[in-house]
């Protein structure tokens, strides 16, 4: 197996038993040096992937279908790249604004078994080794979300295990399901198996699976958890959760949906109208709020409608069109989450009553503001726009008019919330009680980065939908629909 | 399956539902440990067939994936048992109680919106 596909997973987790034992200043480098190896190396998968196919193997050299079986192929690599990305940049973002080592010394590691758990569920090849991922990833964000231990957070990180505790006990069902009908949970042995499969059986175990991940991806009306618990996070864990937990649960439903091809009659109906829900759902209660971290969770609600939307239509462009979404929705997702951030602590509150001035006082900040809410409405040229393009395209193929409609409607109140934002917090006078604690160039800087990287992907259009067209006709060959 | 199994899933899974749904913590903790039990339940009766212990050499062994899961997922749920015990212990020295308050912010945003409507309806 090539050494490689390990790494993503093994490097933060080494990196993150290394944490254990050193010093403060030690720490620190530790959890950036292990993530950016992570990252490299994704990068590396990637490219190889995208050359020669899928890069496959499994740990500790069992045969097939014994050991845990990795593989890396363009959707996960695709996603592995700009997950890890997001969390390098939160990482530094943490590290240097919150100074969260100094808050709770256990922050570098648990942070860094987050980005294993995170990078396992991406590079995972079978249907329990994600069960775990998910669990990895729910145990270390709810830590995450708690450690500050201020009360509201003891109430918001409870209601996030038991929603999420819930969703993964019906994966689990789910699984045991899958397998008493099957007898593998291998994602490539389950694509051969799967159509031998009696049509009710096949039907109970894709819903039970998909709302096991529609919890997961906080899809309307499974959603509820999400709004609830984390505007509470300490900020930079705020940009994380947003831009990527929910984010697994859509990857769950693109990955088995087209494995097991199972993204036509009625759970396709059934896709259709929750995507729909989720994104008119998601964007009223967002207009209702005026806090920045609310407003910004309820759009996280919002913008997973469009995903499933796109992984509904089930076309090679439907499922592109989703790719791109993703990947631009992470990036731009984690750097709102920093700018929500930033002005909360340039104001001492992220509630918009009591912001104000941001844009004589923090230019650059502005700027970033600008862009990616922006993008996230979906103005040209932005990344949101190439999202958005691609999506209503592949939509009006599918002669799915109604969706379309819905999405472009939602663009429009998306546009509304953020102005509203901006309004409030970078227009009028600067509130007298504000609690300015100046700029920070550890927080900018990764702010920056986002920000340059969602130009990038606006910019570089062309071959990024190329790519992630390859990576959608990948996923419908397994399936046997292409 | 038996009937028996099936029924014993039915009553656990209720009563793990139920549970689940209480304000209080600790009633939280032992519905997601029934839940739990449920889970490596179903995997046993579902997906195994009566046979030896799987090891080296037994003679028409049960199937041991099964079981593994099932280990892990024991595992997992310990885990989760636990920090929630955390969370419910650091509630109590906070609150005094181990009851699940509203989320205030909901509540203001929710207030707010009743408010206007009685503003509106008596002018």
């Amino acid at each position: 197996m090539s050494a490689l596909l390990a790494l993503p997973v093994a490097l933060p987790l080494a990196g993150a038993a290394l944490c254990l034992v050193l010093g403060s200043r030690g720490r620190q480098t530790v959890a950036v040096c292990a993530s950016l190896g992570a990252l490299v190396t994704a990068i590396l998968l990637l490219v190889q992937s995208d050359d020669r196919g899928p890069v496959t193997g499994v740990v500790g050299a069992w045969p097939l279908g014994v050991g845990i079986t990795l593989t890396v192929d363009r959707v996960s690599g695709l996603l592995l790249v700009v997950a890890l990305i997001v969390l390098v940049a939160v990482l530094v973002s943490a590290l240097a604004r919150e100074r969260a080592d100094h808050t709770w010394p256990g922050f570098a590691a648990v942070y860094l078994v987050l980005v294993a758990g995170l990078a396992l569920a991406f590079t995972t090849g079978d249907l329990f080794t994600l069960f775990v991922a998910f669990e990895i990833v729910l145990i270390s964000s709810s830590v995450l979300l708690a450690f500050e231990g201020r009360p509201e957070q003891a109430r918001a990180t409870a209601t996030y295990i038991i929603s999420n505790v819930l969703g993964t006990t019906l994966l689990l069902l789910a699984i045991a399901g899958i397998y008493a009908t099957t007898g593998t949970l291998s994602f490539t042995v389950l694509a051969q198996r799967w159509p031998a499969v009696p049509d009710a059986t096949a039907l109970v175990l894709v819903l039970l699976l998909f709302t096991a991940f529609a919890v997961k991806a906080a899809v309307v009306p499974l959603s509820t958890w999400l709004p609830d618990s984390y505007p509470t996070a300490p900020t930079a864990m705020n940009a994380v959760f947003a831009a990527l937990l929910t984010k697994l649960g859509v990857y769950g439903m693109l990955r088995l949906g087209t494995q097991l091809d199972v993204l036509e009659g009625e759970v396709r109906q059934v896709l259709y109208v929750a995507a729909g829900l989720t994104m008119v759902v998601g964007v009223l209660g967002a207009v209702a709020q005026d806090d920045v971290k609310r407003i910004l969770s309820f759009h996280g609600v919002s913008q997973i409608g469009y995903m499933v939307f796109g992984i509904a239509l089930a076309s090679v462009a439907g499922l592109a069109a989703t790719l791109v979404y993703l990947v631009h929705y992470i990036v731009v997702k984690a750097a709102l989450f920093l700018v929500g951030g930033v002005i909360e602590d340039r104001n001492g509150s992220s509630a918009l009553r009591r912001c104000g001035g941001l844009q004589s006082r923090a230019p650059v900040i502005a700027l970033c503001f600008l862009v990616t809410a922006g993008s996230l409405a979906g103005i040209p040229p932005l990344s949101g726009f190439v999202a958005k393009v691609a999506l209503v395209r592949a939509g009006v193929e599918s002669g799915a008019g109604v969706l379309v409609g819905i999405a472009l409607a939602v663009s429009l109140l998306t546009l509304f919330s953020m102005v509203k934002i901006w309004n409030a917090a970078f227009w009028g006078d600067v509130p007298e009680d504000a609690a300015d604690a100046g700029p920070s160039l550890g927080a900018s800087l990764p702010l920056v980065g986002l920000v340059a990287v969602s130009l990038a992907i606006a910019a570089g259009a062309a071959p990024l939908v190329a790519l992630a067209t390859r990576a959608a006709e990948d996923l419908l060959a397994i399936g046997g629909t292409a | 399956m038996t009937v028996t199994l099936a029924v014993l899933l039915g009553v656990l899974t209720t009563a793990g539902v139920a549970l689940l749904l209480e304000r209080s913590l600790a009633r939280v903790v032992l519905g997601l440990g029934l839940l739990g039990h449920v889970t490596v339940l179903f995997l046993l009766a579902t997906s195994s067939r009566a046979g030896q212990a799987p090891l080296a050499g037994a003679q028409d062994p049960t199937d041991p994936l099964p079981q593994a899961l099932g280990l892990t997922a024991i595992v997992i749920s310990f885990g989760l048992t636990v920090f929630v015990l955390a969370l419910a212990a650091r509630l109590l020295s906070i609150v005094g109680d181990d009851v699940l308050p509203d989320d205030p912010e909901d509540r203001r945003v929710a207030a707010a919106g009743t408010a206007t409507v009685t503003e509106e309806a008596t002018p």
